[in-house]
């Protein structure tokens, strides 16, 4: 996957780089907002990483000026600002997702690989399939070896975004994001005991796991 | 010199310099309309009485003759302060009068003597030099004599020299007052303002208790004085306030800081063994990712305390969002052995972000959830809704062990974790969030008894949508 860093910091985007390549991917660096517009405009991206402070032109308006020339290259925003509603703001000029820093690369690197197959061809598949589980979105059946798994409505939509992503990382905030539509930080582990209820129905009498936990990052379904 | 010219510059030095330019001008003006005035009677009177006398001359003269003339001439002229009396022949030797020698040529002009003139009396010799001056008419009688009847100026002139001397005393007085006034009043003023600057100085300087100086004489640099201090207190307040919070801050971070640090030494110091490393750096990132946690939240309350943005808001119903929360929260507490319930009468829409509230709302339910835990009886925790007086009443109950109503002000303050909970994980920043989030919404934190007078029930009190 290529991806362009637009990011006025010299040591985070020099960071961002070289552990973009260590997970298998190439990342351009550009330093100001002016450079970055025009890499994006021309280069030929997966995903843009924007930094919203920049020099010469904002990230925001950088993303507005693509979205406005058509460009639909997912966006992912960093920000320092937290407040109630930059959120809204940053994905109201275009944006695809936000993060606001400090943040963990595991995130970063998390949120950037969903957000490369969201322009893929996944959202409209109508059945997801992870070695022996299925996933049917149009009659909402869940079976596993041809048996049907019974699950709440939530659970449904839990099991549904993380096959969406098979074989990425999926992170807590993420999970409480898209499947709850919420964007705080929960104190305890909620999400990890919803993961755990859904484990235990999707794997109780299988011998081979399917939704693994990433240490330190999140969870993963995949095959083997 | 210097003191001088910082005198001048007062506001009270200008304003009396002002006031003795413009009473010296009045006094002027009104002094020398008046003696212009009394002048000019005086001239008059003297004209006539003079008048009066050459016309009772001549009646007498042409009555009786030049003896009668002569003999009442000299009859009056021996009065005290009588006028000047003095007949000579057609060659101008004095036949008769009071008047001894006088100013050659005054005799020469007919009429009234344009000039005052010097002269002397008889009897008056040894004091020759004391000549005086007067005006008088001159007159021929028909045999060619000449009659001159005058009037001495020493009166007037004494009046008038009593005028300009009562003028100078007057407007040296006058001057002299306002020197003495500007100066005293002045030096106040200006030390007044000194000590005040001087005090300003010092708490420049870093002296935060010090207070501008109150004379107790509630005049206007009281006042000043006064209304700065009560600024100074203010200040001081929110400083003690930033101060304290900072305190905190450093004291609540500082102990995770340190463990960060010696985690990541000990991660280096077991380079030998990947595995153990692994774990160590593994749990760096986890003590981080919690400090993070600690800092957003700080952040954040301060943000939601700095106030309400109209922006951020919409209409939200809270009913949803308990029922979000709720089933968020439900597998955990099932985990931890405490039945998590709603109980929601009817649906309430208010003005508000709902993101806030529902994190506002998971913080209290996971306290709740964590402090019934492993209570005596069966742990409850219920959440409900409930509209009542204008209000919209969100409130958590659980049948833990509760707050004692002695702590429970202290219980919303940032990092406060009270005694009884230093053994249960948290930042200690989760009521003061929520409360920040009440403070946002123009509501506020309520915290009681639980149900039976057992447990805590922490409120979220909104104001009502349909009210407002």
């Amino acid at each position: 996957m290529k991806i362009l860093i637009i990011e006025d910091d010299r040591e985070a985007a020099t960071f961002l780089k070289k552990a973009f390549s260590e997970a298998g991917h190439t990342a351009d660096i550009a330093m100001d907002g002016e450079t970055g517009f025009a890499m994006a405009d021309t280069g030929n991206y997966d995903v843009y990483v924007v930094d919203r402070m920049l020099p010469l032109k904002d990230g925001l308006s950088v993303i507005r000026e693509l979205r406005g020339k058509g460009n639909t290259t997912p966006v992912l925003i960093l920000s320092a600002l937290g407040e109630v509603d930059d959120r809204v703001t940053g994905l109201r000029a275009g944006g695809d997702d936000y993060l606001i820093k400090p943040y963990a690369f595991s995130e970063l690197l998390a949120r950037v690989e969903a957000l490369s197959r969201r322009s893929g061809s996944k959202d409209v598949e109508t059945v997801h399939r992870v070695g022996d589980l299925e996933l049917d979105r149009l009659s909402h059946t869940v079976t596993r070896a041809g048996e049907e798994i019974t699950l709440q409505p939530r659970e449904f939509r839990l099991l549904e975004y993380l096959m969406r992503h098979a074989g990425q990382v999926v992170t807590r905030t993420m999970l409480l994001e898209n499947v709850w539509d919420y964007h705080f930080d929960p104190q305890t582990n909620v999400i990890d005991v919803h993961i755990s209820r859904l484990r235990s129905k999707i794997e109780k009498g299988f011998d081979k796991p399917l939704l693994h936990t990433v240490r330190g990052a999140g969870y993963m379904i995949r095959a083997d | 010199m210097l003191r001088l010219s910082a005198l001048m510059r007062t506001t009270a030095a200008r304003l009396s310099a002002l006031f003795i330019l413009l009473f010296t001008a009045c006094a002027l003006v009104l002094v020398i309309y008046v003696s212009a005035l009394s002048q000019r009677m005086i001239q008059a009177q003297t004209q006539d009485a003079v008048l009066e006398e050459v016309s009772t001359l001549t009646q007498v003269y042409e009555r009786r003759g030049l003896t009668g003339l002569v003999r009442l001439i000299a009859v009056r002229a021996r009065q005290p302060g009588a006028n000047l009396y003095l007949i000579t022949d057609h060659n101008g030797v004095i036949l008769s009068g009071n008047v001894e020698m006088i100013e050659p040529g005054v005799l020469d002009i007919e009429g009234w003597t344009e000039q005052p003139f010097y002269y002397s009396r008889y009897g008056e010799a040894s004091e020759v030099t004391d000549v005086h001056r007067a005006v008088a008419l001159v007159a021929r009688l028909p045999n060619q004599m000449i009659l001159l009847v005058g009037r001495d100026l020493g009166e007037p002139e004494q009046y008038r020299s009593i005028v300009r001397r009562a003028l100078t005393a007057a407007l040296a007085m006058m001057g002299l007052g306002a020197a003495l006034i500007w100066f005293f009043v002045g030096r106040k003023a200006l030390k007044r303002i000194d000590s005040i600057s001087e005090a300003s100085r010092q708490i420049m300087g870093g002296d935060l208790t010090r207070r501008l100086p109150v004379s107790g004489s509630g005049d206007e640099f009281d006042r000043l004085s006064e209304n700065l201090n009560a600024m100074l207190e203010r200040i001081a307040a929110l400083n003690e306030g930033l101060r304290q919070v900072s305190d905190n801050i450093a004291h609540d971070l500082k102990t995770p800081l340190t463990r960060l640090r010696n985690r990541a030494e000990a991660a280096l110091a077991e380079q030998d063994d990947p595995q153990a490393t692994r774990e160590a750096l593994e749990r760096t990132i986890a003590e981080s990712d919690q400090l993070i946690r600690t800092f957003n939240a700080i952040l954040m309350i301060s943000r939601l305390e700095a106030g309400y943005s109209a922006e951020a808001t919409t209409k939200v119903d809270l009913a949803a969002i308990i029922a979000d929360v709720v089933e968020l929260y439900e597998p955990v507490a099932e985990e931890a052995g405490v039945a998590l319930n709603a109980d929601i009468a009817e649906g309430a829409e208010i003005n508000g972000n709902r993101e806030l509230i529902a994190q506002a709302l998971s913080n209290i339910v996971d306290n709740a959830i964590k402090y019934s835990a492993g209570s005596n009886g069966k742990p409850e925790v219920t959440v409900s809704l409930a509209r009542s007086g204008g209000a919209v009443r969100l409130t958590v109950t659980d049948n833990g062990p509760g707050i004692p109503e002695s702590e429970r002000h202290r219980a919303t303050e940032r990092f406060v974790r009270l005694e009884k909970s230093r053994s249960q994980p948290g930042s200690g920043l989760g009521l003061s969030l929520a409360r920040a989030v009440m403070t946002f919404h123009q509501g506020e934190l309520v915290l009681s008894d639980g149900k039976d007078g057992k447990g805590l029930a922490v409120a979220m009190v909104f104001p009502d949508a349909k009210n407002v």
